[in-house]
């Protein structure tokens, strides 16, 4: 399980489990699965489009994320984000379809950008990787504070701030994207990048500790994918999907049970200081 | 006397043709809390924004002390949607309204924390201050507001229809928190309010908008039956009962029939 091959993997496997929590956290605070999901899919398009010509298929993954992104953003400008998102989405897919249709023998490579190749991961692909999650995570740094304001309060955050913060997020997702979908495919990255981040904000009430939380869920979600993958030899895609929703669910069951016996504490409390309690 | 917190010089503003705003000038000396009312359809929030720098008006302008109008008007807007299961805490909120425009993560810093503290205790939200913001009351949620658009000390502070979700009690706590700190922080509070009974008690000052037009001054230098017909345009009349003002459009044969305030009773 740690041999050489699949120490590219691993290495790989956790770059992604990172910038994924981390932008996750952002996609599910503001609201905005729906992106997480056309994006990865529409950049799909791009792939199939450079195996067509003969390009590389990280650079058509991102040219393809990136115009996505800016057409949302463009469309969604006056009128509904989701609208917007959905045409963008269905127009790059389509556009997909196209350059499979032109293409030949093309199904196994678009099998695996479906759903992902991360023990097949080569060296050659490491490096672009590594620099984008860079990227990604500096330039979310960055933004942390105004996009945590604008997320939460967007009226009173385009008073303070003027510039397009909401464009600079798109793009960001783009960034993940391209770097994300070669490993886990982009079925998939949908799952790490929303069920973590969910999970984490029931667990947590303070945003940097759900943040830490967010990637702390997607980094197991993922060893434990790509270990149950290598052993079963089953899809880790199926893995990191039931991982995802299992976490979910598991935090939602102890947010329940916290605010339960947050008001029983409530009630036997009152009744110690004598108050009446409607609890017989 | 000391300059003005916020003046506003002859601001007309036309959107699409129709003439939103007409001609309004008014000064609000540095402290104090003045009411901007009007019934929907006034021009409230189009004045704000003209206020806030998202609007620019077709003829006329607003000065503010300060160079930056970000940083000298804090702002609490009317519609905010907060999440329950969001996690951010009143206090992290707060402390975003000290630095949310910032770049860079948040070094911890006792200053800061301070400077947060006493917002919360100023406002009186310290007990509920590290409840997640989407779990708490509206009123609850209107003072974590009040305190994250006051805790970078701006000299004015803008609050749109903030008692419009609130049950009475809790509109007038707000009214009254406000105008303490107006008093006693030498703030500036302008609220916009299509009811102003709330706050007739604490008002210092009154901007009356009908129709675009403005009338501005001490409330009960305003609110009376002259006044308001002449800005509304045809006959108004301002009722007082038990303490409470109620504004009722008078009878007038020669207003025209297409005017809206026409043949219908307004109760303030």
């Amino acid at each position: 399980m740690f041999s050489s091959f699949m120490v590219n993997a691993w290495i790989v496997a956790t770059l992604v489990a990172i910038v994924g929590g981390a932008i996750g956290f952002f996609i599910v605070l503001r609201g905005s699965a729906f992106i997480a999901h056309a994006i990865p899919n529409g950049a799909f398009a791009g792939a199939a489009g450079a195996t067509l010509v003969g390009a590389s298929t990280l650079l058509g993954l991102g040219t393809f994320a990136v115009l996505g992104a800016l057409a949302i953003s463009l469309l969604g400008r006056r009128g509904r984000r989701d609208v917007a998102t959905a045409l963008a989405l269905v127009f790059m897919l389509g556009l997909g379809s196209l350059f499979l249709s032109f293409g030949v023998g093309y199904a196994n490579s678009a099998f695996s950008l479906l759903f992902g190749e991360v023990l097949g991961i080569s060296t050659s692909q490491l490096l672009p990787t590594i620099a984008l999650s860079a990227l990604s995570l500096l330039v979310l740094a960055m933004m942390w504070r105004p996009l945590l304001l604008a997320s939460v309060l967007p009226e009173s955050a385009q008073v303070r701030n003027p510039f397009r913060l909401e464009l600079a997020f798109l793009l960001l997702v783009a960034l993940a994207t391209t770097m994300t979908v070669p490993v886990v495919g982009t079925t998939l990255i949908f799952s790490l990048m929303i069920g973590p981040a969910a999970a984490a904000r029931l667990l947590s009430a303070r945003p940097t500790t759900a943040l830490v939380l967010s990637i702390s869920i997607a980094l197991v979600i993922v060893w434990s994918a790509i270990a149950l993958s290598y052993e079963t030899y089953w899809p880790i895609g199926f893995f990191v999907g039931a991982a995802s929703i299992s976490v979910f669910m598991l935090a939602r069951a102890w947010s329940r049970i916290q605010t339960a016996m947050a008001s029983v504490r409530r009630i036997s409390h009152g009744q110690k200081l004598g108050y009446e309690s409607n609890v017989s | 006397m000391s300059a003005p917190a916020l003046q506003v010089e002859s601001v007309t503003v036309e959107l699409g043709g129709r003439r939103i705003l007409d001609e309004i000038s008014f000064k609000l000396p540095p402290g104090g809390l003045t009411g901007l009312i009007g019934s929907n359809g006034a021009g409230k929030t189009t004045l704000m924004r003209v206020i806030l720098g998202q609007l620019t008006p077709t003829r006329g302008h607003v000065q503010i002390p300060g160079a930056d109008r970000r940083r000298s008007v804090g702002y609490v807007p009317q519609k905010f949607l907060l999440d329950p299961d969001m996690p951010l805490r009143g206090r992290d909120l707060v402390a975003l309204g000290l630095d949310g425009h910032r770049l860079g993560l948040p070094r911890p810093d006792r200053v800061r924390r301070e400077h947060v503290a006493e917002m919360l205790a100023a406002v009186g939200a310290e007990s509920f201050a590290d409840t997640r913001v989407g779990r708490l009351s509206g009123g609850e949620q209107q003072r974590i507001l009040i305190a994250h658009a006051l805790v970078s000390r701006p000299p004015l502070l803008l609050l749109d229809e903030p008692l419009a979700n609130l049950d009475l009690r809790s509109a007038r706590e707000v009214v009254d928190l406000l105008a303490t700190i107006a008093r006693e922080q030498r703030l500036s509070v302008l609220l916009s309010a299509h009811e102003m009974n709330a706050l007739l008690p604490a008002m210092d000052r009154v901007v009356y908008l009908a129709d675009g037009r403005a009338a501005c001054g001490p409330a009960d230098e305003v609110v009376r039956s002259d006044v308001l017909t002449r800005l509304y345009g045809h006959p108004v009349e301002v009722l007082r009962v038990h303490g409470r003002v109620i504004v009722v459009a008078g009878d007038s044969d020669e207003a025209e029939p297409s005017h809206p305030h026409h043949h219908h009773a307004e109760a303030f």
